[in-house]
């Protein structure tokens, strides 16, 4: 692949994971709340 | 009126039913298809604001509107909408979020049904050893329910009402079938993507034959992911950035509010809302983005995909890619994809039942296995014409027409419609104050306080340009020449495409006034006869809903006078 369509793939690629993985670490880690 | 003790299982099982709810067919065959087609690597740039300006506030204000309705008792969007102002005519705008569902429903459905069969035929082998035109040709074949190809009488019915089937028991099991649905159907949606994916971005030219020597994967990669910012000033661009955004987060559904009116009052919004979207964007970027164009490019070259990317590359293109593989492969890929087109479809589908039954169950008190049951044979009665109405074409394409006029109307415009409306009531009539309020009670995720004030103003007027965009599209999306054309005083040259033509069926008008040969001109005589029949369907189905809300309405009434 030439290096611009590297760079513009792997920084979305980079970008959406870390987000997604970082709200659910949210999910899994915020304190379950009682009724 | 009656109350629903329904609640979620739990909280993973919550975001990956909305997650499933977001994630459906067009992540995998519509946003590369976009991306290709408007500025490759640069698409990021205007999808991924969108994404920020529009889509995550838009989910944000639809689980707010939901959980808020929700404490109230409402689990549909017509008294969602009637909680949140005085003025009578919001439930009538909400009638969008139940008759929006059962429509797309009905042709969703029999998609999600050819999943189903392909499945079985990946199985069975029907494709082994076939050339790309025999497996093309299979496709059209089986969209003509009268000729069977392999030897089961209108295969096509059956699979639908199979499919369909399905679907009510699902939902008859309440919020708990579809939970254990989206926990099963999700992770193994990833599964088969990523395994697709991982052979999408390592095929490179392998795939190369003597019909195609010049086949590259990765030809196909740089092209969708080399950016053209020359692309980044075009008006088209961005309206089709926000286009994609908008579709593939589900939102002006209905079904979002639904979903998050089965919350607790003190449940959270904010952090549960962008995690459901974010899954939606990996499955779309990452896995949709590396499946479909570097597989298609990998055996039969840039220049054929250029050509012919679009949907029915879903069906007519990739189990003959997959038969490249190796019988045992090519099966499991077989299954693989259409496993995971088919649970991206029924975590959709199953979504798209929930508002009918919520409203059913709240206000006329039907048990929940009847208003699954009603549910089912609303969307076959809307269904059959998705299925039975079509026309063929000398060469043997089939057009479905009511599949087509309910994808436009209720798929397209009904849901801009709806959230524009629902956008301007939450943040200008509601008040983006007590929304603000809304979103962030309970919330596990401090939200910027930026987000009010796009919420409050940039996500509205984002939308109402959206629906304009819709309405009044130039010709072949060139707005710089129809303005130009406009101020010069030529008028708007409106495509066929618009709103506004679709309406008065400008392109069918135009291609009957060309057609000379008698073949062709009954044809579209049939497509314009299938037309009527579908907007008929469609227009039946609204009032239909419309009335019910106004009986709902005036039972309130009743019962407001007698405790009073």
């Amino acid at each position: 692949m030439n290096t611009e369509a590297l760079v513009i793939m792997i920084s979305s690629q980079v970008v959406i994971t870390a987000f997604t993985v970082y709200f659910f670490y949210k999910v899994f880690s915020s304190p379950i709340k009682k009724d | 009126m009656s109350k629903q003790n329904e609640q979620w299982g739990s909280r993973v099982g919550l975001i990956l039913a909305m997650a499933g709810n977001a994630v459906g067919l067009g992540n995998f065959l519509r946003f590369p298809v976009q991306a290709l087609n408007n500025g490759g690597g640069a698409f990021m740039i205007p999808y991924l604001v969108c994404f920020v300006l529009m889509g995550i506030p838009l989910l944000w204000i639809e689980w707010s509107m939901g959980r808020f309705g929700g404490k109230f008792g409402h689990h549909s969007t017509p008294f969602i909408l009637d909680s949140m102002d005085k003025r009578r005519f919001w439930k009538y705008f909400g009638v969008f979020g139940i008759f929006t569902n059962v429509a797309v429903a009905a042709y969703y459905c029999y998609i999600e049904s050819w999943t189903m069969s392909y499945v079985v035929h990946s199985v069975a082998g029907t494709f082994d050893r076939k050339p790309m035109t025999w497996v093309a040709g299979f496709f059209n074949n089986y969209l003509d329910i009268f000729t069977s190809t392999t030897g089961i009488p209108f295969e096509a019915v059956i699979f639908y009402l199979l499919c369909l089937g399905l679907n009510t028991f699902i939902l008859s099991r309440g919020l708990s079938g579809v939970e254990k649905v989206a926990k099963i159907g999700m992770p193994l949606l990833i599964l088969f993507g990523a395994f697709l994916a991982v052979r999408g971005l390592t095929l490179g030219t392998s795939g190369a034959s003597a019909e195609y020597p010049n086949a590259s994967a990765v030809d196909g990669l740089n092209y969708l992911w080399t950016p053209q910012y020359g692309k980044l000033t075009d008006l088209k661009v961005w309206l089709s950035a926000a286009g994609q955004i908008f579709f593939t987060l589900s939102v002006g559904m209905g079904t979002v509010h639904c979903y998050a009116a089965y919350l607790k009052a003190n449940d959270d919004v904010a952090l549960n809302g962008i995690s459901a979207g974010f899954t939606n964007e990996f499955v779309e970027v990452i896995l949709g983005g590396a499946i479909v164009i570097p597989i298609a490019a990998g055996y039969l070259g840039l220049d054929w995909v250029k050509e012919n990317a679009g949907f029915g590359m879903a069906f007519q293109t990739m189990p003959f890619l997959f038969e490249k593989w190796g019988p045992i492969l090519s099966a499991l890929a077989g299954v693989f994809w259409f496993g995971l087109l088919f649970f991206a479809g029924i975590t959709s589908s199953l979504a798209m039942g929930t508002p009918l039954m919520g409203f059913l169950q709240d206000e006329f008190s039907v048990s929940r296995n009847k208003s699954a049951m009603a549910f089912g044979l609303l969307v076959l009665v809307m269904g059959l014409p998705t299925v039975l109405l079509f026309t063929k074409s000398a060469t043997g394409g089939v057009s479905l027409i009511a599949f087509e006029e309910y994808d436009y109307w209720a798929g397209t415009v009904s849901l801009v419609v709806f959230a524009m409306a629902e956008t301007i009531l939450f943040s200008w009539i509601f008040g983006i104050k007590k929304g603000w309020a809304e979103i962030n009670t309970g919330a596990d995720l401090k939200v910027h306080p930026v987000f009010k004030y796009i919420i409050g103003y940039v996500t509205p007027v984002m939308l109402i340009i959206v629906f304009f965009g819709a309405l009044i599209t130039p010709e072949a999306n060139d707005w710089g020449a129809a303005w130009q054309s406009f101020t010069s005083g030529g008028g708007w040259p409106l495509d066929n495409g618009s709103v506004l033509s679709m309406i008065t069926m400008t392109g069918l008008n135009e291609k009957l006034a060309a057609a000379t040969d008698p073949a062709t001109i009954e044809t579209l005589k049939t497509a314009k006869l299938y037309t009527y029949i579908a907007r008929f369907l469609l227009i039946g189905l609204f009032a239909g809903i419309s009335w019910m809300v106004f009986i709902a309405y005036k039972k309130r009434q009743r019962a407001e006078l007698k405790t009073a």
